[in-house]
């Protein structure tokens, strides 16, 4: 399905991002289609994590416009008018984080159920059984009743994408979710994003695993200085680069 | 010739002590209650964005933790009345004085608690689209709460003996027996003994419970 018959989820436009005198993101255009799986690589401090976090407002863009399904997102919680407010464009965009943040006063089941019970007001029965469902999907049945400290870092990882799928967002945002794990637990959490994006997941995926974003990523962005620097299908952004900056980029991970 | 410890004269005046333990307990946990209160809503003052109540917050936490409680205790009981050409009675001076010393204590407490809590945690809970206040309700608070449990036990204890200090404002609390009884039975080692000891007694299981929170948080995170 060629992506520029889907209307985009997310539109990005002169997206800039600075910290006092530090340009972090100078100017970003950027579309997220529906059941698209966008991969975003750079350097490190080349601004990924800063642009993934400005698409659900984490980080508050300093220029520039950010639209979900057409609407303008504003920097207030409450939507307003036909805009839409943080708030709002969370319960639609989800996200994970490179260092879980699962919550350590509640057990797993308690995690994932915490944003559809406290924020959407859905009833917890309907929650919790959804909640088993997620967690039969990420293999983590048997830990429902756990708190975090008791997992590893690779089921922690996954119970945090189970927390965010709970809210059944339309889109999800993933930030380096696999850099803090230890080498042989990736996998497992690599698998599990690999299901996500055959059952058709819209994602923004920021990784330093080259293998997978080829694999798994129907177009790939490299970010550099700030800016999009190259952008096409993983065959072509991957497997053939054409700056020399991209090519010294991906001769450091042999993909 | 050594000392003859007789403690049976001060112990004639039991029902003093025992009144005494009482109003040392009303005066601790009342001042408790209420300086907690006052603790949140000066910690919540200072973490706010606007720069008019986070200064605010602040001036009262310094003026309160810069000057002795006794001084308070005074300027309250003496020199405020004066400003307002109004008799304040001792029982209300050293409510008000010890709940306005505590709160300044126990807002830092609290405001170092929710400080320590990882950004990490605010920005899952955002990300789940809580507003503001459930982040801090939900997932923040329920958290520091544990981390400070073992500060504030330990602050609360030195409320507990810092209440003897309204014994020179006249307020009839343990402290003040011991003078009183010393001076029905001019036994001022055997009466200020007991009275040690009562505080002790009391406050020596506290700073245990708080040594065994620490330690099981240690454990658990």
């Amino acid at each position: 399905m060629p992506l520029t018959d889907v209307e985009p989820v997310l539109t990005v436009r002169g997206l800039e991002k600075s910290y006092n005198k530090l340009r972090v993101i100078k100017g970003v255009d950027l579309d997220l289609h529906r059941g698209e799986v966008l991969a975003i690589i750079g350097p490190s401090g080349s601004g990924k994590s800063t642009l993934i976090r400005c698409l659900n407002l984490l980080e508050v863009p300093t220029a520039g416009e950010i639209a979900y399904n057409g609407r303008r997102v504003e920097n207030r919680f409450q939507s307003r008018g036909g805009n839409i407010g943080c708030g709002e464009l969370r319960r639609h965009v989800g996200m994970v984080f490179q260092h879980f943040n699962l919550f350590p006063h509640k057990t797993v089941m308690q995690n994932i159920c915490e944003g559809p019970v406290a924020v959407l007001k859905e009833p917890r029965e309907e929650v919790e059984a959804r909640a088993l469902e997620l967690l039969g999907k990420v293999g983590l049945l048997d830990k429902r009743d756990a708190y975090p400290n008791h997992l590893s870092g690779g089921q922690k990882q996954r119970v945090a994408i189970a927390r965010a799928l709970a809210m059944r967002p339309d889109v999800l945002l993933l930030d380096e979710v696999t850099s803090a794990l230890d080498p042989e637990l990736v996998g497992e959490v690599l698998q599990v994003i690999r299901l996500l994006a055959h059952d058709g997941m819209t994602m923004a995926i920021v990784t330093h695993e080259m293998a997978f974003a080829a694999d798994v990523a129907d177009r790939v962005a490299f970010i550099d200085g700030g800016v999009i620097a190259e952008l096409g299908t993983a065959e072509s952004v991957i497997r053939n680069p054409a700056s020399e900056r991209l090519q010294a980029f991906l001769g450091r991970f042999n993909a | 010739m050594p000392y003859k410890w007789d403690f049976s004269a001060v112990l004639q005046y039991w029902d003093l002590f025992a009144w005494g333990l009482w109003l040392t307990f009303a005066y601790t946990l009342g001042s408790i209650v209420v300086g907690v209160v006052i603790g949140m809503i000066i910690c919540f003052g200072r973490l706010s964005r606007f720069p008019v109540i986070s200064g605010l917050s602040r001036a009262y936490q310094e003026v309160f933790r810069c000057t002795p409680l006794l001084v308070q205790l005074m300027w309250f009981y003496y020199a405020l009345p004066l400003l307002l050409g109004i008799t304040i009675e001792n029982y209300v001076a050293a409510m008000l004085t010890l709940s306005l010393y505590a709160g300044s204590f126990y807002s830092e407490i609290f405001r170092g608690g929710i400080l320590s809590i990882d950004k990490g945690q605010t920005e899952a809970a955002k990300a789940i689209a809580m507003s503001d206040r459930q982040v801090m309700w939900r997932i923040v608070i329920p958290q520091a709460f544990k981390r400070v449990l073992p500060s504030f036990i330990n602050q609360s204890v030195i409320q507990f003996k810092n209440t003897s200090l309204i014994s020179v404002i006249s307020v009839g609390e343990l402290a003040y027996m011991a003078a009183v009884v010393n001076g029905q039975t001019y036994r001022p080692l055997e009466a200020f003994t007991v009275v040690a000891l009562l505080y002790f007694v009391v406050l020596f299981p506290m700073t245990q419970a708080a040594d065994y929170v620490e330690h099981r948080m240690r454990v658990s995170d």
